[in-house]
C-alpha cells in the first residue's frame, strides 16, 4: 500500500506494538495478558509492517523464517516441560529460580520460558501465513 | 547379576551390535562380521548354559511390569521349546554373520545389511522367548518389519521392492489377525502369560470363542509360516540377498509360525477343529510345495519350495495328534533347518562364484568347488532322509507318527512319501547336478569360494551328522524337552541311526527308490509341471497384485468422490454435521433448556453493546461486498469482546479482539488471493440452503448454551484453581497459570497444533490446488505423461 501515512506511522507504532506484545507476554502471569495474546499482538504489529512495506521488508526484519521461529518456540516450550524431568518431578513441573540482581529479585521459571515458546509459537504460524496469502503468486 | 537379568540383557545384545555395525563396518570392512558374529556366539553359548536345567525339567523366566494397569509384562520364558529355538536362531545366525561378511564383501551397504540382520536376530530372539502376549506380538511385527527391509536391501529392482511389500502386507497382516486372536485368548482365559495359559487349555476349549480364537491364531501363523494359500510370498522373498534366504526364509522366520503353533498345542490343540484344520493345510501346503520346487529351475527357488513343503509337514505334524508326531515335528524342525540353512548358502556360493543360480546353466563345479560339492552332498543326504544324518531320523520319526491304519494316516503318509520323494530329487538337483557332468561356461570363471563363505554351511552339514551320531546327547538335551514342553507333559525321544526294521524303514527306502527315480526323470517332471501350471495361468500370486491393484483404485475412487477438493461442499458437510449434532440429541432426547429469563434491570451500556452486536449481524447480511462483509463480522465480534470485558473476563476480552482484528486482516487477504468475485452473484434459492444450516448451527449452539448454564455449577475447580494460584504457581492471574502450569501439556498439545496449521497453511497456499495432483495418484493414468492426461480429463 502506498501510503504516505502509514509508512511515516508505522515503524514508530509496529516498534510500540512489538514492545507492548512483550510486556504483555511478561506481565501474564499475575495480570491479564501471556503468550497468546501477546503473540497474537505481536503478528498485528507485523501485519501492519507488511501492509505498509511489503512482505519481503518484513522478512528481512525478522530475519528468520516465520515458521523456523515458530519451530523454536514449540521447541523451547517442550524443553520447559522436560526440564523437570532432571530434577525427578512430574513432566510439566514449574520450576522456579530468583536471582537477586543489583539487589531486585527477579523470579525466573520454567513457566515463563513455556510462556515465551507459546509466544514464539503463535508469532511464527500466524506471521508465516499472514505473509504467505500476502504474497503474490509471482513471487 | 542372576541368570534372569543376563537373558534381558542378552536380548538387547543383537540390537546394540546393529547398532554398532555399520560403523564397524566402515572401520574394518567386510571383516566386521568376525566381530559381529561374536554377538551371536555369545547369545548361543549363554543360552546353551540353560541345556542341563530345562533338560530336567526347569524353565528360566523373569522380566518386569510393562503396563500393569493391563496386567501387560516384558517377560521372558525359556522352556525346552523356546530353548532350541534360542539355539538355532543364535547359533545359525553367528554362521550367517560370517557367511554374510564373505557374501557382501566390498559391497557399498554391507554395514547396513548386517544392522539390519542383527535386528531381525534380536527380534526372532525376542519372539521366541517371549511369555507374554504382546511381547510376542512386537517382536512377531518386528521380524516381519526387518524380513521387508532385508528383502528389499537391493531397493533399485523393482522385483525386489514388490517381494518386500508383499513379504510385509502378507505376514504382517496376519500378525494383525495374531494380535485378535491373543486378545481373544486373553479374554477367555483372563490371563495374558503363556506360562500361566498353558494350564487353561480346557477352559479355552470350552468357550464358545474357542473357534473365532484358533482361526485368528491360524491366519497368523499360516502367513508367517507360507502355508498354502499364503505361500506365494515365500517364493519371492527370494529376491534378498542369500544369507537372508538361508536365514530368514528357510531356517528361523518361517518357523516362527510353527513355533506359535507349538507353543499353543496344550492350549489349543486336541480337538477336532485342530487336527482338521492343521493336517489340511499342512497337508496342502507339503504337496503343492513339493510340486512347485520341481517346476523350479533356480537354485534358490526350489530350495524355497522345498521349504515351504516342510513347513507344510511341521504344521501336519503338529496338529495331527498321533503318537510320535509331536516328536517328528521337533527333530524335523531341527533337522531342516541345519541342512536347509547349509544348502541355501551353498547355491549362494554357486550363484557367488559363477554368476548364474539357473541349474540348467550349471554343470561339472566338482574340479573348481570340490570342497563346496562335498558340503552340498553331506546336506543333500541329510535333506534326502539318507543315514547316518539327522534327516534321517527326523524322517524315521515322520513315517512312525503316520504309520497306523485309519484313512487318514493312510492317505498322509502316501502324500509324506511322495513329497519327500520330490524333495529328494530337488536336493539332488541341487546339491548334485550343478556339480557332475561336462563343465559349462558360466558368466563368472569359477573357482572355490573363500573360507568366509563355505565356514557357515560346512559347520551345518557337519552339525547334521554329528548330531545324528550323537543323538542321545541331542535328545537328552534339546529333542526331549522341547518335545515335552510341546506336548504339555512329559516326553522321551530315543531314535537313533540303528535300523529298527518295521513299517517306517520301509517308507524310507521307498522314498529314496523314488526319489532316485524322479531325480533321473527331473527334466521331464519339470515340462509336465509347467504345462500344469501354464494351463492354470491364475495364481495366489497373481490375485495378489490383482487385490492389492483393486484396492487401490478403489480407495482411488473413493477419494475422489469423498475429497471432490471443492471448498464449498467440505464447508457445508462439516457445519450440516455440528447441526445435527447440535440439535438431533436436544430434541431426541427431551433435553430443551427453559426459556431464560431476561432480567428486568439490564444496565443501558449493555444493552447498546449488545444492540451494536444485532447492527453487526444485519451489516454483515445486507453488506453490498464481500470485503465490506468480512469488516462488518468485525463489528460484531468487537462487540462480544466488549461483553466479556464487562463481566470480568480479560483476558478472554484481550484475546478476542486481538483474533477479530486478525481473522479480518487474514480474510481480506485471502479475498484477494483468491479473486473471487466481489459480491455473492447466486440467485436466493441457492443460497437458501446455506442460510438454513447457518440458522441451524446458530439455534443449536444457543440452545446447547442454554442448556449448559442451566445446569448446577459445581465450583471445585474455580475453588481449587483460586486457591492455589498463587501458592503453588506463584500467580496471580489464574486463567494464565490455568494455561501455562496447570494444564500446560494441553498447552503443549496445542501450540502443536498451531504450529502444524501453519505448516499445513504454507504449503497449500505455496502449492496450490491443480489438477495435477489428482492425477498423480490416478492408479490407471500415465504418469509418465501426466500432462497430456490432465489435458484428456478436461
Amino acid at each position: 500500500m502506498k501510503s504516505l501515512i502509514l509508512r511515516t506511522a508505522a515503524p514508530p507504532i509496529v516498534s510500540l506494538m512489538v514492545l507492548f506484545s512483550i510486556f504483555v507476554l511478561l506481565r501474564g502471569h499475575n495480570e491479564p495478558g501471556g503468550g497468546f495474546i501477546g503473540g497474537l499482538i505481536a503478528v498485528a504489529a507485523l501485519s501492519i509492517y507488511g501492509i505498509a512495506f511489503g512482505v519481503e521488508t518484513v522478512r528481512r526484519a525478522i530475519v528468520f523464517h516465520p515458521l523456523a521461529i515458530a519451530g523454536a518456540g514449540l521447541l523451547l516450550s517442550t524443553l520447559s516441560g522436560f526440564l523437570s524431568a532432571i530434577f525427578h518431578v512430574p513432566f510439566m513441573t514449574g520450576l522456579w529460580i530468583t536471582p537477586v540482581v543489583l539487589g531486585v529479585e527477579i523470579p525466573l521459571s520454567t513457566v515463563m520460558s513455556f510462556d515465551i515458546g507459546v509466544y514464539l509459537v503463535v508469532v511464527g504460524a500466524v506471521t508465516s501465513i499472514a505473509l504467505s496469502l500476502e504474497e503474490r503468486e509471482d513471487s | 547379576m542372576n541368570a534372569a537379568g543376563l537373558t534381558l540383557l542378552a536380548l538387547c545384545l543383537p540390537f546394540l551390535g546393529a547398532l554398532a555395525a555399520p560403523l564397524l563396518t566402515r572401520i574394518l570392512g567386510h571383516r566386521a562380521a568376525l566381530v559381529l558374529a561374536l554377538v551371536p556366539a555369545v547369545l548361543f553359548l549363554h543360552f546353551a548354559g540353560f541345556a542341563a536345567e530345562i533338560a530336567a525339567g526347569g524353565v528360566v523366566s523373569g522380566g518386569y511390569d510393562w503396563v500393569p494397569s493391563f496386567d501387560v509384562r516384558f517377560s521372558f520364558l525359556i522352556d525346552g521349546l523356546s530353548l532350541t529355538f534360542l539355539l538355532l536362531i543364535s547359533g545359525i545366525g553367528a554362521l550367517i554373520v560370517l557367511y554374510a561378511g564373505g557374501y557382501l564383501r566390498g559391497h557399498p551397504h554391507q554395514g547396513r545389511f548386517l544392522s539390519f540382520l542383527l535386528m531381525f536376530m534380536g527380534s526372532m530372539l525376542g519372539l521366541v522367548a517371549a511369555d507374554g502376549f504382546l511381547m510376542l506380538f512386537v517382536f512377531w511385527e518386528l521380524t516381519s518389519i526387518t524380513s521387508f527391509l532385508l528383502i528389499g536391501f537391493d531397493h533399485h529392482r523393482e522385483a525386489a521392492r514388490r517381494a518386500a511389500f508383499q513379504a510385509l502386507l502378507v505376514t504382517g497382516g496376519g500378525g494383525l489377525f495374531l494380535l485378535a486372536g491373543l486378545i481373544l485368548l486373553w479374554t477367555i482365559s483372563g490371563t495374558t502369560q503363556f506360562s500361566l495359559l498353558a494350564d487353561l487349555g480346557p477352559q479355552v476349549k470350552a468357550s464358545p470363542f474357542y473357534l473365532a480364537a484358533l482361526l485368528l491364531v491360524l491366519v497368523g501363523a499360516f502367513t508367517k509360516s507360507a502355508q498354502f494359500p499364503f505361500h506365494f510370498w515365500l517364493p519371492n522373498a527370494m529376491e534378498a540377498p542369500t544369507p537372508v534366504s538361508a536365514y530368514l526364509h528357510s531356517a528361523t522366520m518361517v518357523k516362527a509360525g510353527v513355533y506359535l503353533l507349538m507353543r499353543l498345542n496344550p492350549v489349543l490343540g486336541d480337538t477336532a477343529a485342530w487336527q482338521t484344520l492343521l493336517p489340511l493345510f499342512g497337508g496342502l501346503t507339503l504337496v503343492a510345495g513339493a510340486l512347485l520346487s520341481v517346476r523350479q529351475t533356480d537354485l534358490k527357488l526350489m530350495l524355497a519350495y522345498t521349504t515351504m513343503s516342510s513347513l507344510g509337514l511341521l504344521v501336519l505334524l503338529t496338529g495331527i495328534g498321533m503318537p510320535h508326531a509331536i516328536e517328528a515335528a521337533v527333530l524335523y524342525l531341527v533337522a531342516h533347518s541345519l541342512f536347509k540353512g547349509a544348502l541355501f548358502m551353498v547355491a549362494g556360493i554357486i550363484d557367488h562364484e559363477t554368476g548364474t543360480r539357473d541349474v540348467t546353466q550349471l554343470g561339472g563345479l566338482r574340479r573348481a568347488m570340490p570342497l563346496t560339492f562335498g558340503i552340498a552332498l553331506v546336506a543333500a543326504f541329510s535333506m534326502g532322509g539318507m543315514a547316518p544324518f539327522v534327516g534321517f531320523i527326523a524322517k524315521e520319526e515322520v513315517y512312525a507318527a503316520l504309520s497306523s491304519l485309519d484313512p487318514r494316516s493312510i492317505i498322509l503318509a502316501v502324500l509324506a512319501v511322495l513329497s519327500n520323494a520330490l524333495m529328494f530329487a530337488v536336493a539332488f538337483a541341487v546339491a548334485l547336478s550343478p556339480f557332475i557332468g561336462k563343465s559349462v561356461n558360466t558368466p563368472k570363471k569359477p573357482h572355490e569360494a573363500p573360507a568366509l563363505l563355505y565356514l557357515g554351511p560346512g559347520l551345518l552339514a557337519l552339525a547334521g551328522l554329528v548330531a545324528a551320531l550323537g543323538s542321545t546327547t541331542l535328545h537328552r538335551l534339546v529333542s526331549s524337552p522341547m518335545a515335552s514342553a510341546i506336548a504339555g507333559e512329559a516326553r522321551m525321544v530315543s531314535l537313533s541311526l540303528m535300523p529298527h526294521l518295521g513299517l517306517p524303514l520301509a517308507l524310507s527306502a521307498l522314498t529314496a527308490v523314488l526319489g532316485i527315480l524322479a531325480y533321473l526323470m527331473l527334466t521331464r517332471l519339470r515340462c509336465a509341471l509347467a504345462a500344469l501350471l501354464a494351463w492354470l495361468g491364475w495364481g495366489p500370486d497373481r490375485g495378489f497384485d490383482q487385490a492389492v491393484g483393486g484396492l487401490v483404485r478403489l480407495s482411488f475412487s473413493l477419494t475422489r468422490r469423498l475429497q471432490n477438493g471443492r471448498l464449498d461442499t467440505y464447508m457445508t458437510v462439516t457445519f450440516a454435521m455440528i447441526a445435527i449434532v447440535l440439535l438431533v440429541p436436544l430434541f431426541l432426547f427431551g433435553e430443551l433448556p427453559r426459556p431464560p429469563i431476561f432480567p428486568a434491570d439490564i444496565p443501558l451500556h449493555e444493552l447498546a453493546v449488545i444492540a451494536i452486536a444485532v447492527i453487526g449481524l444485519f451489516a454483515v447480511l445486507l453488506a453490498a461486498d464481500r470485503l465490506t462483509a468480512i469488516v462488518s463480522l468485525g463489528i460484531q465480534g468487537f462487540s462480544v469482546a466488549v461483553i466479556f470485558l464487562l463481566y470480568g473476563a480479560p483476558d478472554l476480552s484481550f484475546t478476542q479482539f486481538m483474533i477479530e482484528t486478525l481473522t479480518v486482516v487474514i480474510l481480506a487477504l485471502v479475498m484477494t488471493r483468491l479473486r473471487l468475485s466481489p459480491t455473492d452473484h447466486r440467485p436466493f434459492r441457492e443460497t437458501l440452503p446455506d442460510a438454513a444450516i447457518a440458522l441451524a448451527c446458530g439455534l443449536g449452539a444457543t440452545l446447547l448454551l442454554l442448556k449448559v448454564t442451566q445446569a448446577p455449577f459445581d465450583g471445585v475447580l474455580t475453588e481449587f484453581f483460586n486457591q492455589y494460584s498463587k501458592t503453588i504457581a506463584h500467580g496471580a492471574n489464574v486463567v494464565n497459570v490455568i494455561i501455562v502450569d496447570f494444564r500446560g501439556t494441553d498447552t503443549l498439545g496445542e501450540i502443536a497444533v498451531v504450529m502444524i496449521a501453519g505448516l499445513a497453511i504454507l504449503s497449500l497456499v505455496r502449492l496450490g490446488g491443480s489438477q495435477r495432483r489428482i492425477a498423480d495418484n490416478d492408479p490407471d493414468a500415465e504418469h509418465d505423461d501426466t500432462a497430456g492426461t490432465v489435458e484428456a480429463r478436461r
